[in-house]
């Protein structure tokens, strides 16, 4: 098996890409957070994600079927997460 | 589940990450293209091997940009990290740390950040550690808190590089191997070996996998770091050989630099 792949494939990151950008909207860690893919129903960290950050967004995809978990937009006015691929988003509670 | 999911969050929670201004305490060349920068933090908090700090560059003109990069000191040095930077010819931020800063110069950092790829000793092992390139950074904070821990976790890591010139802590890496605690290392080069090298002169593949997997047993916590083709490859290897897909950990770091 060779170690050549299209540049799209090149741009995949995991989860932990994603590790500070979560602090700032959930202000938690969440890469070690439990989540379900609503399309295929297999459960994963967040970290376990294929993230591709690349783009005008970032947009991560459930390792086991491909399809989309997670998309976040980041506009000046605003932050637009589209979570319709997750069955649920696990953000702990930090005490103070 | 509940329990452990309980006690997990008390180890990922910490106070809302703020950035800091850090100040350079020294910098080290480790290859022609690697530089390590320790960093001296006004707000250090304990990291775990394995997670990261994000670096922020702004511009005069508010232009900013933010990369991040793995922690390669151990949890044990207290009040700074080191970070492991590879020089990325079209990069944003690598070129000017490598070519601008200096000793004393502050840069902007938020950290540590990461639960998911990180190792304690307390977890146990046995441990395969795959590296490609500067992917062996965030195996080396394990690999030094494993010996500040003073586990003996049988572990072995497999690091390819292209050349040795390019083998970033060779030398330490030499020392930990001659150790004998529990911990062997294996290089591969895959472009230009050193002269009567006798190792893995190739790519990673089922065979090499193999050989080097076969003493930890049948369930080793697996960590892959690296370019994102050599993870993919070495992730579906390792699958494909019999290690359990869930035991498997994986960094991307994305297109390799050249």
């Amino acid at each position: 098996m060779d170690e050549t792949m299209d540049i799209t494939g090149e741009l995949m990151l995991d989860g932990n890409a994603a590790g500070g950008m979560f602090y700032e909207l959930f202000g938690a860690e969440m890469t070690a957070s439990p989540t379900e893919c609503a399309t295929c129903g297999t459960p994963n960290e967040m970290g376990a994600m294929r993230t591709f950050n690349q783009a005008p967004g970032m947009i991560m995809r459930c390792p086991a079927c491909g399809n989309i978990v997670l998309r976040i937009v980041q506009t000046p006015d605003a932050i637009y997460i589209d979570a319709r691929g997750a069955a649920y988003l696990r953000i702990a509670r930090v005490s103070s | 589940m509940d329990i452990l999911r309980r006690a997990l969050d008390k180890i990922n929670m910490q106070k809302t990450l703020d950035w800091q201004l850090a100040t350079i305490k020294n910098i080290k060349e480790e290859t022609p293209r690697v530089k390590t920068f320790t960093l001296a933090l006004p707000d250090w908090s304990p990291h775990r091997a394995g997670q990261h700090y994000d670096i922020r560059l702004t511009a005069p003109d508010g232009y900013s940009v933010q990369r991040s990069y793995s922690i390669a000191s151990e949890p044990e040095r207290t009040n700074e990290v080191d970070l492991t930077i590879e020089k990325i010819e079209d990069g944003e931020v690598s070129p000017f740390m490598h070519d601008v800063v200096q000793v004393g110069d502050q840069i902007e950092t938020r950290g540590p950040i990461g639960g998911y790829f990180v190792w304690e000793a307390a977890q146990g092992g046995p441990l395969l550690l795959i590296a490609g390139g500067s992917g062996v950074v965030p195996l080396m904070a394990m690999l030094r808190h494993r010996g500040a821990a003073k586990s003996d976790v049988p572990t072995r890591l497999l690091f390819s590089s292209r050349t040795p010139d390019d083998a970033i802590y060779f030398d330490e890496l030499e020392k930990l191997n001659a150790q004998m605690d529990g911990l062997k290392v294996f290089h591969t080069f895959t472009r230009v070996q050193p002269s009567g090298w006798t190792g893995y002169a190739r790519r990673i593949d089922a065979p090499m996998l193999t050989e080097v997997a076969a003493p930890l047993g049948k369930n080793p916590k697996v960590y892959i770091c690296g370019p994102t083709a050599l993870v993919e490859n070495a992730a579906n290897t390792l699958v494909q050989i019999g290690i359990p897909a869930p035991a498997v950990k994986t960094e991307r770091f994305g297109p390799s630099g050249s």
